[in-house]
């Protein structure tokens, strides 16, 4: 017998499950708080505050959430091939590169908003050629882009420790990062728009690249399920055999899919390097990458879940920084325990509140598990 | 009247919504040889997981034997000496026969006492039932019909007095589903109960007692065999009248369109599943491939259509050369006319999780009419779907809804519209009808007559004997990867018969 599961709704189906899947998280993660021996109600609430509580708190988790849009979108892109790419750390890291060559070698002779649409194109193509690899081999060799993509986070990072030291820092300098970049190198703050909302800030880094990841989300939806090459990448995520008898060419498919989700993992580098620090420094992504996993299989791999989910993450790196500082017994890593167990439920137990729900949904109103339509079928 | 073996009473299923069970009676006479058929998605399997304990009825109660019986696991119905066959076997390939038989009812920790017992007891069991299987053979050493025959010896061994056998005829050739159903008559005979599911009308005929009708969830008849007809029956199956044979007229061959010249094609272990196999297929004719499954249609389907690579041997496609050492483009096999309807539409032919407008331009989707520049023309897309839904009378007709949540019958039309629409010189066709319910077989039979009229070059692979013939104008049959005889529609079923069992052409032809 084939899977004898109703069907949900789709609000249920990609609000209320993610929503429980969520809540679980939370739930195991107080359960934690609790272990090290503090009030779980009041670190929630301290979270709330520190990420939500004044326009400066706002300002910093939009954020950390921009860089978390592209990463998720990176993500996404690529799961909807049913490639796993886990290498958006390193795409994301080697992208700050194709930003620091454009932005050290133009930031002196053009102004900021011809830099920007540069730098947009390096940190792409930065990223994009460290997808390239893997890809390759994945599509030619296929060796598991799973093993390839984490591989390659670790020789990102070594090849950026070896760049920043020996190459792109100024004589003289102590700390491994290239100079400061000038005006022409800086992207505008979006902070004005928060304070034009009567939000107070001091200063936080919250820029214009936040707007490019909105557009890219947008982007991401057309090409998924509005042109040809989505279609193409969809059809090859969830049925090979079907791709190959559609006259779809495996090798090329996942290349490009790949690519395209290295370019949305580089360009995640423009929200600090050019945004923010304006500088490169060493371990600048400070795990977007991977946030980016968690923010894909929060938001079911579309444009409409994963800005939602990225907003969440940000709250989460936000609040979590007030938090560690409010409970000293509380460090930055129980974000990242929380993140763990999000990713443990909306990821690898995406399924298990899910018949429970369906039955629910089964006997309080058949029609709603729209299963009629299967059996509407008659001589 | 002979005392009862099994009776249910009242029983009923859900699967959230879906009734796949209602209210469902049967009396199973014990020592005889018990026929259920229906539609798929009728309720045949859920009924018997449901007595077999894979799954729990919600309502009724099960007698076996006359007392009532809690079968809550398959371990419960085992104990109460109900066996079951499946469709798909249940078997370690890298077993022995022995070993096979003995898992799960191995005994103690070591295993050379169990194995002793069981080789005795399979040898009793080959005396006494004519099943012969050498008990040290590897399983994935021995043809289908003796792999089934290890399923039915492992049931008896459990004790099994009632055996429920699930479509055990679709792998097996007519001689060895001859010699299943000789075995099952002497088991029958030694006072076994035998539930035969099935969706073969034939074999109804041919060796059950007593057949039960399903049709959506519901039991709709109970009759003595003797007592029916194969019209009635269809009849009761689904709910109207439908004609079990295609009416078609004679075929006029015109130019050939397809031509295979010494083709041979190699799995991804490097055995040879297509020998050096040449066929033509005209204009306006159905070739029909005859075999048993597994004989290489598979992989001579796929390397023509470009889906697989080919060793060696050329195919020309309306006079023009097909390049198959790099595996021929299937976009570009398309463009030049050439529609291909795959064995396996779940994996292959259509991407089940598509809303079903986008499963209507698979493979076709680079078309102009289809896009806007790189974009989807989403509009075009649906609109088209929407005729074909109409045309073929695809079910429900929602080009919005998932395709995996069409029925069998419905998603195959949706194939069928699909390259049938594209007006395709060469109609290349597999296994058209498997898991399709007889209502739409009646229909799928009639369009592919119709391409014939309309002069494409069809040709045909099916595992099952009775579509061959009636559809085919000319019949090829494959044996071991190679085409070991051609026939005319009228040949007989036992003469094709020997040959799909691979026996030489002169003995056959006698």
């Amino acid at each position: 017998m084939s899977a004898p599961y109703a069907k949900l709704p789709a609000w249920a189906d990609y609000g209320l499950i993610p929503l429980i899947n969520l809540a679980v998280a939370f739930l195991v993660a107080g359960l934690v708080v609790m272990l090290v021996g503090e009030n779980p109600f009041r670190a929630a609430a301290i979270l709330v505050e520190g990420a939500l509580g004044r326009g400066q708190n706002i300002a910093y988790t939009l954020y950390y959430a921009t860089s978390f849009i592209f990463t998720g979108l990176a993500v996404a892109v690529a799961f909807h091939c049913s490639l796993f790419n886990i290498g958006g750390e390193g795409q994301a890291y080697v992208g700050g590169l194709g930003v620091a060559v454009v932005c050290l070698a133009f930031d002196s002779i053009l102004p900021w908003w011809v830099v920007f649409p540069l730098a947009i194109l390096g940190a792409a193509l930065f990223g994009a050629a460290w997808a390239f690899i893997p890809a390759y081999f994945q599509a030619r060799r296929g060796s598991h882009i799973v093993i390839t993509t984490i591989m390659f986070n670790f020789i990102a990072a070594s090849l950026m420790v070896y760049l920043l030291v020996n190459v792109l820092k100024p004589a003289g300098a102590q700390a491994p990062q290239t100079r400061n970049f000038l005006e022409g190198g800086q992207l505008p703050k979006l902070n004005w728009v928060l304070e034009a909302m009567g939000f107070s800030i001091r200063s936080a880094p919250f820029n214009l690249s936040f707007l490019l990841a909105l557009l890219a989300a947008f982007l991401v939806w057309v090409l998924i399920w509005r042109t040809r090459l989505g279609y193409e990448i969809r059809m090859r995520g969830f049925s090979p055999k079907a791709a190959r008898y559609a006259g779809v060419s495996e090798t090329k498919i996942i290349i490009i899919t790949m690519l395209i989700s290295g370019a949305l993992a580089g360009m995640m580098a423009l929200n600090p390097v050019m945004g923010d620090q304006n500088r490169l420094q060493i371990d600048f992504v400070t795990g977007a990458g991977f946030v980016g996993i968690a923010v894909a299989l929060m938001g079911r791999s579309h444009p409409a879940g994963i800005v939602p989910a990225a907003i969440l993450f940000g709250m989460l790196y936000q609040g979590g920084a007030e938090l560690a500082f409010e409970m000293p017994n509380i460090s930055r890593d129980m974000i990242v325990i929380i993140q763990g167990l999000v990713i443990l439920f909306a990821g690898a137990l995406e399924h298990m509140f899910r018949p429970s729900i369906q039955a629910l949904f089964a006997s309080l109103s058949p029609r709603s598990a729209g299963v009629e339509a299967q059996q509407g079928e008659g001589g | 009247m002979a005392e009862t073996a099994i009776e249910l009473k009242g029983i009923s299923k859900s699967f959230g919504a879906v009734h796949a069970n209602r209210n469902i009676d049967l009396k199973i006479e014990a020592g005889t040889i018990h026929g259920i058929i229906g539609e798929n998605g009728a309720g045949k399997s859920t009924l018997m997981s449901i007595l077999y304990g894979f799954y729990q009825a919600d309502r009724g109660r099960i007698d076996v034997s006359g007392k009532k019986a809690a079968i809550n696991t398959p371990s419960d119905a085992i104990a109460l000496g109900i066996g079951m066959v499946h469709q798909h076997f249940m078997l370690v390939q890298n077993f022995s026969v022995l070993e096979n038989v003995i898992l799960g009812a191995e005994g103690e920790a070591l295993l050379n006492t169990s194995i002793a017992r069981a080789r005795s007891e399979l040898e009793r069991l080959e005396r006494d039932y004519g099943l012969e299987v050498d008990p040290d053979a590897i399983i994935e050493d021995l043809p289908v019909g003796l792999q089934q025959r290890v399923e039915i010896l492992k049931a008896l061994y459990r004790g099994a007095d009632i055996l429920i056998l699930d479509e055990p005829t679709g792998v097996l050739t007519p001689a060895e589903a001859d010699h299943l159903f000789r075995i099952l008559e002497q088991l029958k005979e030694e006072g076994k109960t035998i539930i035969l599911i099935t969706h073969k009308l034939r074999e109804i005929m041919a060796i059950t007692d007593n057949v039960s009708v399903m049709r959506q969830g519901t039991m709709v008849a109970t009759r003595k065999t003797a007592e029916t007809s194969v019209e009635e029956l269809a009849e009761l199956m689904v709910g109207r009248r439908v004609l079990l044979q295609v009416e078609k007229g004679e075929a006029s061959p015109g130019e050939v369109l397809l031509s295979v010249r010494n083709l041979t094609v190699k799995d991804s272990r490097g055995v040879t599943m297509v020998d050096n196999v040449s066929l033509d297929v005209r204009a306006g004719e159905i070739v029909g491939i005859a075999g048993v499954a597994g004989n290489g249609q598979s992989q001579l389907l796929d390397a023509i259509t470009g889906v697989r690579k080919a060793i060696s041997g050329t195919v020309t496609l309306d006079g023009e050369p097909v390049d198959l050492t790099g595996a021929a483009d299937p976009a570009d096999l398309r463009a030049r006319g050439m529609a291909h309807v795959p064995e396996d539409r779940h994996h292959v032919g259509l991407v089940l999780p598509f809303e079903e407008n986008e499963n209507a331009m698979l493979g076709y989707h680079r078309q102009a009419k289809y896009l806007n520049g790189p974009f989807l023309n989403i509009e075009a897309i649906r609109a088209d779907a929407r005729e074909k839904i109409e045309k073929y009378d695809i079910r429900p007709p929602d080009c919005r809804l998932k395709t995996a949540n069409f029925s069998g019958g419905n998603q195959q039309k949706i194939v069928l519209a699909r390259e049938m629409e594209q007006d395709p010189k060469v109609l290349i066709v597999g296994q058209p009808t498997r898991g399709v319910d007889v209502g739409a077989i009646e229909f799928i039979h009639k369009r592919l007559i119709d391409m014939r009229d309309q002069g494409k070059a069809v040709l045909l692979v099916s595992v099952e004997l009775d579509e061959i013939r009636s559809l085919s104008d000319r019949i090829l049959v494959m044996f071991a990867g190679r085409v070991v005889g051609e026939r005319g529609p009228e040949a007989s079923e036992g003469e094709l018969g020997l040959l799909m069992a691979g026996v030489e052409e002169k003995e056959a032809a006698e």
